[in-house]
């Protein structure tokens, strides 16, 4: 038995998702901080600092998915109809969102109704995103290697609390993205945001961090038991400077290190998140072991990865160098 | 009440994947069509062809975008409503979906934001470069899923135990014996598509009087297109049947809505099929040619329905009415082609009123066609799910009837939204037109969103550059 192929594909969609979490998370941002401008022009702005990037951004959401299908297709049999709501919920979601992007210039100047969609579209998509991770963290009813839970095993006020974090926490991404970017009205929007945001996500965190060690044993043995407290403690103290650091960069008007420094604080919080539920890919019941396809299957997908990831990896920060730079009112892209 | 969580579940899929179909249909077409007018203009240096094409991207940009989030919906649709054949499956196409994102869905998503956004911005090589990747790209994403449909149809090089296929010759499950047929006749579908979408914005704008220059660039290219793939279609199509004939002999049965061996092989022309009858009402059938065209031998004979047990038929007037639709607007197309191509030939492709008008009313025709085409392959591998290894039935997801249903609700109810309201704008941005003049200064210009289909908009609603005038945004940072 291949035992290391189950592992190293665990990584690569492990990465895949953390990659789609962060780039699709500020281009979601962005439009969950619509409401807090009337503006059309900030609006305009705020679009387009992200226009060139969603799709291909949103594509990680495909490969995670489409990856879990091909390495683990008995893990993905399970997930999905488990959290059959929330994921079709989501995409729809993502529908709205996703042809605002060209709809609210063609339809302008009556244009009000694709803001409502394309703010209204990504709060829902990001706040089922979080259902979607809590829903997977409390557990699934598993018999006879299938979901045998309701429709609705999902819906806890835990998997409410995760959906909150993280539109707070994309909220964020997207402010401090926008800092980054842009200049006048709108990076001054970010800037007296993102220290709100900043409190809320580290609040969030903290809830998280104690809440499922209280609800899920598996995660306080995992955490709490010697010698595991004393190697994971440098996990939540990094989070806590590294928020301090953020919020000093916010107020001392730094471009670049409060969006740095707020992935930093979602890898943190990812990585938690990851020692807290390895193995498991239908906590509590199936590991990737358990639901990991043909080896045969791993090594044909694993082969074409090596050479392509790379080769995506590179275009994407290609177009990201390109388009690079401050985008504001008056200058178009450098 | 009741749901049946199988019915709905299919209802759901075909209503998802029709709805999709047709953009990556469109687009697969049209980003080749913007990539040939780039490398015209980057060859000739005919400004024309280069504001023909910023004006065909966008369309393409509204179309795209229906595509991509009807497409990420079907990505995850196979794990909600179809769990059991994910399962089941995954070993063998899970790997072809997966190379679909990675060669595809990656190239095409990332190097749209520079044909679309990169105008005025970065070196013309690039953007003709980036539409030129986006065409291969959307090429690509058919080939891998016309070769995971393909499986589904032919299976080949695998095995199965204890209810899982496990691939055993990569080779042969990629290339499955209906998957040249079928990707050929898709590949083709979506040319003539957009070709067909082409002409008739071409001869609209020349009935009008408008566009003149640049109509007749779109005419040209749409008449030679059509005129050499819709007889070829026909061929491949040809091929393709006598494939299916070896392979889902049913699924022809019931194309032909042919019951008998013995019924010796007429063509239907017309005909009410009667399953329960077991015949065709209403007839009107040419003897011996339903052989011909099905085994190319006068007389030939080919399974009727009654020889395959009643529990393995497709629904046989759905797959027949599709088939002859199908047929019927290939035979329209091919028509349109010869007759354009003749008047071309004479130098009058660009003022025979008649032929402009009835080019005008070609758009829908690609479009209900590939959906015919799409019931005829589907609904004919129906009651299998993978032909001859799993039914429908078997493929769903342990899912409540009630979370299916209402989900499909939401889903007619949303994609009727969005559908409508893109066919809308795609409208109006047709209605606008190409430009007519050189690229004036404002193509470049500040305050302007970088949306693809914002341009064109502007100059009908009067207002200037987008974002009103008036606040001072200076203030740059380095």
């Amino acid at each position: 038995m291949e035992w290391y192929l189950p592992v190293i594909w665990a990584g690569l969609i492990g990465t895949a998702v953390a990659i789609y979490v962060i780039l699709d998370g500020f281009d979601l941002g962005i439009a969950i901080l619509f409401p807090f401008t009337r503006e059309e022009e900030d609006r305009d702005l705020m679009m387009n600092s992200v226009a060139p990037f969603w799709d291909g951004n949103e594509t990680w959401l495909v490969l995670g998915g489409g990856g879990l299908w091909v390495a683990f297709p008995m893990a993905y049999a399970i997930i999905m109809p488990a959290l059959y709501l929330p994921v079709l919920g989501m995409l729809l979601a993502l529908v709205f969102r996703g042809v605002s992007f060209e709809f609210r210039w063609v339809s302008k100047p009556r244009h009000r109704k694709w803001d409502i969609a394309f703010a209204g579209g990504s709060i829902v998509a990001a706040f089922l995103q979080g259902i979607i991770l809590g829903g997977l963290l409390q557990g699934i009813d598993v018999a006879d290697g299938q979901f045998a839970g309701g429709p609705f095993d999902w819906l806890t006020p835990f998997s409410i609390f995760v959906g909150l974090s993280v539109v707070a926490g994309y909220a964020l991404l997207g402010a401090t993205w926008l800092i980054m970017r842009t200049t006048g009205p709108v990076r001054e929007l970010g800037r007296r945001i993102a220290p709100w945001l900043l409190l809320a996500v580290m609040a969030a965190m903290a809830v998280i961090s104690l809440w499922t060690p209280l609800i899920i044993d598996r995660i306080a043995e995992r955490w709490f038991s010697v010698p595991n407290i004393l190697l994971l403690w440098p996990i939540p103290l990094s989070a806590a400077l590294l928020s301090y650091g953020v919020w000093r960069w916010i107020e001392r008007g730094h471009n670049v290190l409060p969006f740095a420094g707020t992935i930093g604080l979602f890898l943190l919080g990812y990585a938690g998140l990851v020692i807290s539920t390895m193995p498991y890919l239908v906590p509590p019941h199936l590991t990737f072991w358990d639901t990991a396809a043909a080896p045969a299957s791993q090594i044909f997908f694993l082969v074409g990865t090596v050479f392509l990831l790379p080769l995506v990896l590179g275009y994407t920060a290609f177009v990201y160098w390109i388009f690079r730079g401050k985008i504001a009112p008056g200058e178009g892209y450098h | 009440m009741e749901f049946d969580p199988v019915i709905l579940a299919r209802i759901q899929f075909a209503f998802t994947v029709s709805f999709h179909i047709i953009f990556p249909a469109f687009t697969i077409g049209l980003s080749a069509f913007i990539a040939v007018l780039l490398l015209m203009w980057m060859a000739t240096s005919e400004e024309r062809y280069r504001r023909l094409a910023r004006f065909w991207t966008k369309i393409f940009a509204v179309s795209f975008a229906m595509g991509v989030v009807s497409g990420i919906v079907l990505s995850y649709q196979f794990g909600t409503n179809w769990s059991r054949f994910s399962q089941f499956s995954g070993n063998v196409i899970g790997p072809l979906i997966g190379y679909e994102v990675l060669t595809a869905f990656y190239l095409e998503a990332t190097f749209l934001g520079i044909m679309l956004f990169g105008w005025n911005r970065f070196p013309d090589w690039l953007v003709t470069l980036s539409a030129v990747l986006v065409a291969i790209g959307t090429a690509i994403s058919a080939f891998w899923i016309l070769a995971a449909n393909s499986w589904m149809h032919t299976p080949a090089g695998h095995e199965v135990h204890d209810g899982i296929a496990y691939p055993l010759n990569w080779l042969q499950v990629i290339f499955n014996p209906s998957f040249p047929y079928r990707l050929a006749h898709m590949l083709n579908a979506a040319y003539l598509t957009t070709a067909a979408v082409v002409l008739a914005v071409g001869a609209r704008y020349l009935l009008a009087g408008r566009h003149i220059g640049q109509s007749r660039i779109m005419l040209r290219m749409a008449v030679g297109m059509i005129a050499v793939s819709a007889p070829l279609q026909l061929i491949v199509g040809d091929l393709h049947g006598l494939n299916t004939l070896e392979h889902q002999p049913a699924k022809v049965a019931a194309m032909e809505a042919h019951w008998r061996e013995a019924d010796d092989s007429a063509f239907v022309l017309f005909g009410l099929p009667d399953e329960e009858a077991r015949e065709n009402h209403f007839e009107i059938a040419i003897p011996g040619l339903g052989g011909l065209i099905l085994t190319h031998e006068w007389g030939g004979t080919y399974a009727g329905l009654e020889q395959f047990p009643e529990d393995e038929w497709p629904p046989v007037a759905n797959v027949f009415f599709a088939f002859r639709i199908m047929i019927g607007i290939g035979l329209i197309l091919i028509a349109m082609g010869v007759w354009g191509g003749y008047l071309w030939w004479r130098g009058r492709l660009f003022d025979n009123r008649l032929y402009l008008r009835a080019a005008s009313y070609m758009w829908p025709l690609g479009f209900i066609a590939i959906l015919a085409g799409w019931i005829v392959t589907e609904q004919g591998r129906q009651p299998w799910l993978v032909h001859g290894l799993m039914r429908t039935a078997d493929g769903v997801s342990p899912v409540p009837g009630a979370s299916v249903a209402t989900t499909l609700a939401l889903f007619v109810f949303i994609y009727g939204i969005v559908f409508s309201t893109g066919v809308f704008y795609i409208n109006r941005l047709i209605n606008r037109g190409p430009k007519e003049e050189a690229p004036t200064a404002h193509e470049g210009m500040p305050n302007r969103p970088i949306s693809a289909a914002e341009e064109a908009t502007r100059d009908a609603t009067g207002r200037g550059p987008a974002g009103a005038p008036g606040r001072s945004l200076g203030n740059r940072e380095g």
